[in-house]
């Protein structure tokens, strides 16, 4: 900045005050960014409402080809008590035509990445499509869920068959944290 | 345009105040002395209507606002409560959600009267765009107002919307949590659109003194689109089109009336007068009227565009349909500005309104409804009695080869019928039947789910005799309400796209009337076109 300081009256040279306009302007610049982002991330899910991100499920009250919904997130959540006809249906499928290819046992993996057990299949109850809840349709094509906004039918696995949506129903991050216990989230 | 103002005060303290606000000058200069083209129609008269609306949403929400509640346990019920037990809150109610209605009935006919007669053109561009942000802003009220009385419409309208966000790559996921405040639709979801639906109202009005800022400076636009050349073209605001405006939005008040009074309910659906719930879906999510035409694009994309799936094309199309509207007025090339004189624009602009109407149509419609009968067929064929040999087929190389060598196998030994199974990706079996009769069956039917219920009727019937079938299905070519909406959005973006750039270059406008081409009096030239 000496030159800058010799040169404060000449032409085009830089002088003290075109360095003062800029730390001034950034300054300025700075200040309004720290003061706009509070009120940007004020918006952003509160400390008591991620709290509530995991959820303790007993699956002892789930009767075979029973499913429950339970509240995760503010989301609904299936849990699954696949009956064996169902499971074989899934399993048979790994190699059909998918369109987001994923075998049953992948979708059965558990959050720690330990393998899951068949019986029990947990999927987020949100249609990739929209984020409609799908119903569970006995006898449905695909034997699974068909979702009612826009058609999107899922397999007994929570695989995309047909219809609008983009992706498999999603996998809730779940543990066993006993043998009829599990936790999401 | 308005020229030098002609306002004289004539008394003291009018004088006084002239002196140090002019604001009697200024709405004397702009809607009594305001100098209006003499040949305006009665689709000129929307805006009138429009200004009208806005004031009755503000002065109707307010009022609204001191009794409804926004929590997710008493939003539902204090709506009902200002239905059943608010002094006049029936009224003052009905007359906000026909509103909603009624304001966009107004600016549809507005924005097509500006497309018809080429108010978008040099020198409005500017009032024009102003127009499509408060047009926006308008979407964006009316979707955050109809989440407020937290019916299942109100909650599931809101998912839908949110989750558009989440179509957009990287960072949907966290804008969809910034705007729902949450990983769903919930308390802080709802209590943030309540705070915004009563924002962005003063926000358009804010827009809306633009709008008509920019409108007295470049001058009304009329039937003719020709510009307006002296005084004598010119008749002032007061009392002609005041007049005008006002008879004109009387007949648009007892429309209002009618709905408000002996149909209330009419334009809004049943399903949101139940209590929203998280747990389950209705069985159809569709939007208010007015944005049905931009739902029914939303859903037309059912295929992946290269790298972009179905859901963000649908989203990015979406928001395309609106967003285009901002660069028509350099998308129209043509030097013509009202549709009066341009023969083939003006076909293709009535096609392009029957296409939005149509839109509308396909918006409220089941997606997958079949609109051409068709009929879907199968022909099953199966084996009654023989003997079943199953056997497994361990793949070495790839699974094709291997299951093609056991079929061919069977067949060689004269197996009448052969089905594969695969378990793994190495493994599967192979069974086939030996000896018995070959039956085939056909079934027909105007659906594919329909299809299925005839396959597996005829599998039941035949139930153990066989031990499996051959299915074998015929799906037709479907027009649906998808395809419907895929030819009318094509439509939509060709008519910006492609229709009014080039025709604006190739077309030969009409001839324009000696009245306004030619001086009428003495010979007299009153300027050059």
């Amino acid at each position: 900045m000496a030159e800058a300081a010799s040169g404060a009256h000449g032409g085009d040279e830089t002088t003290r005050r075109d360095f003062i306009y800029i730390a001034a302007g950034a300054a300025a610049a700075v200040g309004t960014a720290a003061t706009l982002w509070p009120f940007i991330d004020q918006m952003n899910p509160a400390a008591d409402t991620r709290a509530l991100s995991t959820t303790e499920v007993d699956l002892s009250a789930v009767e075979l080809g029973q499913q429950i919904k339970v509240m995760w997130q503010g989301k609904p959540v299936f849990v699954r008590h696949r009956t064996a006809a169902e499971i074989s249906a899934a399993q048979r499928d790994d190699f059909a035509q998918l369109k987001d290819p994923q075998t049953d046992a992948e979708r059965l993996v558990q959050d720690t990445g330990e393998a899951g057990r068949p019986e029990w299949l947990i999927l987020q109850a949100s249609c990739t499509h929209l984020g409609c809840v799908p119903t569970f349709v006995e006898g449905s094509s695909y034997g699974g869920w068909f979702c009612p906004c826009h058609g999107s039918d899922y397999d007994t696995s929570g695989r995309i068959r047909r219809g609008p949506a983009p992706a498999n129903l999603l996998i809730a991050p779940y543990v066993f944290t006993g043998d009829t216990a599990i936790r999401i989230g | 345009m308005s020229g030098p103002s002609t306002y004289e005060p004539k008394t003291a303290f009018t004088r006084w105040l002239d002196r140090r606000l002019p604001i009697v000058r200024l709405s004397y200069d702009s809607f009594v002395a305001y100098p209006t083209p003499r040949n305006l129609n009665y689709w000129w008269t929307f805006g009138a209507m429009l200004a009208l609306c806005l004031v009755v949403q503000i002065v109707t929400g307010v009022v609204l606002a001191m009794h409804y509640v926004p929590h997710i346990n008493m939003a539902f019920a204090s709506v009902q409560r200002i239905d059943r037990d608010v002094p006049f809150g029936w009224l003052i109610q009905n007359i906000h959600s026909v509103g909603a209605s009624m304001f966009f009935l107004a600016v549809y006919v507005h924005m097509f009267r500006g497309l018809y007669y080429g108010s978008y053109k040099a020198p409005r561009e500017l009032l024009w765009i102003l127009g499509c942000i408060i047009y926006l802003l308008m979407v964006a009220t009316a979707f955050l107002g109809y989440t407020l009385p937290w019916g299942q419409m109100s909650f599931w309208g809101a998912t839908v919307i949110t989750n558009l966000l989440g179509a957009l790559p990287l960072v949907g996921e966290s804008i969809k949590n910034w705007l729902m405040g949450g990983f769903s639709v919930d308390q802080p979801t709802l209590n943030r659109f309540f705070s915004l639906h009563y924002l962005l109202p003063f926000v358009i009005a804010g827009v809306v003194a633009l709008h008509v800022w920019a409108l007295h400076e470049a001058g009304q636009n009329n039937p003719a689109g020709v510009d307006v050349k002296s005084k004598a073209d010119t008749v002032p605001f007061t009392p002609h089109a005041t007049m005008k405006d006002l008879f004109a939005t009387g007949l648009f008040v007892i429309l209002f009336s009618v709905f408000v009074f002996y149909m209330p309910d009419a334009l809004g659906h049943a399903d949101n007068y139940i209590p929203a719930n998280p747990l389950q879906t209705p069985p159809e999510i569709v939007p208010e009227w007015y944005l049905l035409p931009f739902y029914a694009i939303l859903r037309a994309f059912d295929f992946n565009i290269g790298p972009i799936d179905s859901k963000l094309a649908g989203v990015l199309a979406m928001f395309a349909s609106i967003g285009i509207l901002f660069i028509l007025p350099w998308l129209d090339t043509s030097r013509v500005r009202s549709m009066r004189y341009r023969p083939i624009a003006r076909q293709f602009f009535l096609i392009f309104v029957v296409v939005c109407i149509f839109l509308g149509w396909c918006g409220g419609q089941n997606p997958g409804r079949i609109l051409v009968p068709a009929t879907f067929s199968s022909n099953l064929s199966w084996v009654e009695g023989g003997t079943v040999e199953q056997t497994s087929i361990r793949a070495t190389g790839a699974w094709e080869d291997a299951a093609a060598a056991a079929e061919a196998d069977l067949r060689e030994r004269g197996a009448t019928a052969v089905a594969i199974t695969r378990t793994s990706p190495t493994e599967g079996t192979v069974r086939g039947v030996f000896g018995g009769t070959e039956l085939t069956r056909q079934v027909r039917a105007p659906t594919q789910d329909e299809l299925e219920v005839a396959i597996g009727e005829v599998k039941t019937e035949v139930g153990d005799a066989a031990p499996f079938f051959n299915v074998e299905r015929h799906i037709p070519f479907t027009f649906t309400v998808t395809r419907l909406s895929q030819v009318l959005t094509a439509y939509y973006f060709l008519f910006f796209l492609i229709i009014l750039p080039l025709l604006g270059l190739r077309e030969k406008p009409g001839r324009v009337p000696d009245t306004i081409a030619k001086p009428v009096i003495d010979g007299q030239v009153q300027g050059a076109s």
